[in-house]
C-alpha cells in the first residue's frame, strides 16, 4: 500500500515538516499561556489549519501515485469553483461553467495515462477554444469578452497551473535514474509555503521600501530579496534529498520559486483588490480561502516544472 | 423501510452534494436550533434550499425536522409524492383554500404541537434566481399562535445560480448561508413580518455578492 521507492527521503522531510509544526504550536501555547490578555485566535486557527493541511497532503503523497492524482485533482476543483464563486459570472455561461469543471477530470486524467501531449494541449488549445465556441453558440454578446476572458484565465490559472504538480508525479526516470514522483512535489511545494513564510517574516523584520504598493501595499523590497535568498539556500539545502538537481541548478530554482512565489501572491491580491474581498473564501479556518492558500503555487508549479522537463527529464 | 432511506439520503448523499460538490460558508453557526419546535425561515431560489438546510442540522435532529411545502406541486404524481413525504419528510400545505373554511395551516400546527423543527420558505415558490421576492405571512400567525417557538431566519446566496428554477444541470459554486437572531414572542403581524424582513435583510447584507445577470 505504502509507496515506499523513493519517497524514504519524502518521510523524513515530512517528519521535520511536522517537528517544525509541533514547534510553533508549542510556542502558540505558551503565547497564550503566557499572555492570556492578547487574543491568539487567529494564530491558533492559523496553526491548526496546517496540521489538517499538511496531514492530508503527506497522506496523499506517500499513499499511492493515483492517489496524489486524485488529491491533486480535487484541490484544482475546490480553487475553479473558488474562483468561479467570486467573480462576476452571466446567467446564460451556467453552461460553460459547467464545460469548465469537466475540463478537469479530463486533464487529469491524461496525467494518469502520462500522456504528456494531451496534458500540455488540453486547457491552452481545446479547452480554450471550445470554450469560445460554446459561448458564441449561447449568443450572449453583452460583456462576452469579459466573460470568456475571466473564465479562460481562471481554467487556466486553477487547472492547468495546477495539474503542473500532478505531472511532477509521472515524470518518466531521470538522467541518473533519480525517480520523479513524490519528491519533486513535495520540493516545490515546501519551498513555496515556506518562501512565502520567509518573505512575511523578512518584511516584517526589515521592511521599508513597498514593492507594489497599489497592489499589495505590504509587500518589501526587503522582504522579497530576504525571502527569496532564503529559499535559494533552503533549495539548495533540501535538493540531494528530494531531486536530482545540481548545487548550481538548485540555487537557480529557489531563485525561481522564491520570485515565481511572490509573483503569483501578488496576481491573487490584484484579483482580490479587483473584486473588493479581503479572502478569497472561508474555507481554511485562519488562512482565508484555497485561493490564499496556493496563489503562489499557481506560478511555481509551471515554472519548477518546465526547468525540470526540460534541463532533466 | 422508509426511515432508512431518509436516514441514508440526509446522511450521505444530501451531505456530499452540499459540502463536497457545493461547498458551504456558514456564518453565525451558533444561532442554529439546538432541539425543537423551531421555525427555520428561510429565502427560496433552488430545490437545492431544503438540502443545504437540513444539512445544516445534526442527523440525530433529522427525525423531528421537516420542510413545509406546497401539496399541489409535490404531491402530483405518486413517485414524487413518495420521495417528498418518506424522503424529503415534507410536511404538505394547500396553497388555496378548496373550501372556504379550510383551516390551511392545519398540518402545521399539529407538527409544531409535536415539538418539530419546521422549514419554512415564506416566498411561497423558488421565483427568480437570487431575488428576494415579498413574504407570505403564514409564518407570522404561526408566531402568533406559538409564541415561545423561535423563528431563524436564514439567508442563503449561491443556491440560484447552482441550481435555478427550469434547468437540470448543477453547476458547483461555493455557498453562503447566514444565520440570523432567533425571532422570539412577537405577536402583531406587522410588527413580526417588519422584523423578519429587516433580518433578512441585515443578513443579506452581510455577504459580498458577485454580479450574475
Amino acid at each position: 500500500m505504502i509507496h515506499f521507492d523513493a519517497s524514504a527521503p519524502v518521510l523524513w522531510v515530512f517528519g521535520g515538516l511536522l517537528l517544525l509544526l509541533a514547534v510553533a504550536s508549542a510556542i502558540t501555547l505558551l503565547l497564550r499561556r503566557s499572555r492570556p490578555t492578547q487574543d491568539y485566535s487567529e494564530l491558533t486557527q492559523r496553526v491548526n489549519s496546517w496540521w489538517i493541511m499538511i496531514g492530508i497532503f503527506a497522506f496523499a503523497l506517500v499513499t499511492s501515485v493515483n492517489v496524489a492524482i486524485g488529491f491533486f485533482a480535487f484541490l484544482s476543483f475546490l480553487a475553479l469553483k473558488e474562483y468561479l464563486s467570486l467573480i462576476p459570472t452571466r446567467r446564460a455561461d451556467r453552461r460553460v461553467l459547467f464545460w469548465c469543471y469537466l475540463a478537469i477530470p479530463l486533464q487529469f486524467w491524461w496525467v494518469h495515462e502520462r500522456w504528456y501531449h494531451m496534458f500540455i494541449v488540453w486547457v491552452p488549445v481545446w479547452m480554450f477554444l471550445a470554450t469560445s465556441v460554446r459561448m458564441v453558440m449561447i449568443g450572449e454578446t453583452k460583456d462576452f469578452l469579459r466573460a470568456v476572458g475571466t473564465l479562460q484565465w481562471g481554467m487556466l490559472t486553477m487547472v492547468f497551473s495546477v495539474s503542473h504538480l500532478a505531472y511532477l508525479l509521472v515524470l518518466p526516470e531521470s538522467k541518473g535514474s533519480f525517480g520523479a514522483g513524490p519528491g519533486l512535489v513535495l520540493y516545490v511545494v515546501m519551498l513555496t509555503q515556506l518562501n512565502d513564510v520567509a518573505q512575511y517574516v523578512w518584511g516584517k523584520t526589515f521592511g521599508k521600501h513597498k514593492v507594489v504598493p497599489l497592489v499589495s501595499p505590504k509587500k518589501t523590497v526587503e522582504g522579497l530579496i530576504g525571502g527569496i535568498l532564503t529559499t535559494a539556500a533552503l533549495a539548495v539545502f533540501a535538493a540531494p534529498w528530494l531531486t536530482p538537481l545540481t548545487r548550481v541548478d538548485a540555487f537557480a530554482v529557489g531563485l525561481i520559486i522564491g520570485l515565481g512565489g511572490f509573483l503569483g501572491d501578488i496576481t491573487i491580491s490584484a484579483v482580490k483588490r479587483d473584486l473588493g474581498v479581503k479572502d478569497t473564501g472561508a474555507l481554511i479556518p485562519g488562512h482565508g480561502g484555497i485561493l490564499d492558500r496556493i496563489d503562489s503555487l499557481t506560478f511555481t508549479a509551471p515554472l519548477f516544472f518546465h526547468f525540470m522537463k526540460y534541463f532533466y527529464y | 423501510m422508509g426511515r432508512l432511506i431518509r436516514f441514508i439520503f440526509f446522511g450521505v448523499i444530501a451531505r456530499f452534494i452540499a459540502l463536497i460538490v457545493l461547498g458551504l460558508n456558514v456564518r453565525h453557526r451558533e444561532r442554529l436550533p439546538k432541539a425543537g419546535p423551531c421555525i427555520v425561515v428561510a429565502n427560496h431560489n433552488s430545490h437545492l434550499d431544503t438540502i443545504t438546510l437540513m444539512t445544516l442540522l445534526p442527523l440525530r435532529l433529522l427525525a423531528q425536522v421537516h420542510p413545509v411545502a406546497a401539496a399541489d406541486y409535490f404531491l402530483r404524481n405518486r413517485l414524487l409524492a413518495w420521495f417528498a413525504l418518506k424522503v424529503i419528510g415534507i410536511v404538505p400545505i394547500n396553497r388555496e383554500r378548496t373550501r372556504p373554511d379550510e383551516d390551511l395551516l392545519a398540518p402545521v400546527r399539529a407538527s409544531l404541537a409535536r415539538g418539530d423543527i419546521l422549514i419554512f420558505f415564506p416566498e411561497g415558490s423558488r421565483g427568480e434566481p437570487e431575488k428576494l421576492t415579498d413574504f407570505k405571512s403564514g409564518v407570522a400567525r404561526l408566531a402568533a399562535e406559538f409564541p415561545g417557538v423561535a423563528v431563524v431566519p436564514i439567508f442563503m446566496h449561491g443556491l440560484g445560480k447552482a441550481l435555478p428554477k427550469g434547468e437540470a444541470i448543477l453547476v458547483p459554486f461555493f455557498i453562503d448561508v447566514f444565520v440570523g437572531e432567533p425571532i422570539l414572542d412577537i405577536t402583531e403581524r406587522e410588527a413580526f413580518m417588519n422584523t423578519l424582513r429587516a433580518r433578512m435583510d441585515g443578513l443579506a447584507a452581510e455577504g459580498h455578492f458577485p454580479a450574475w445577470q
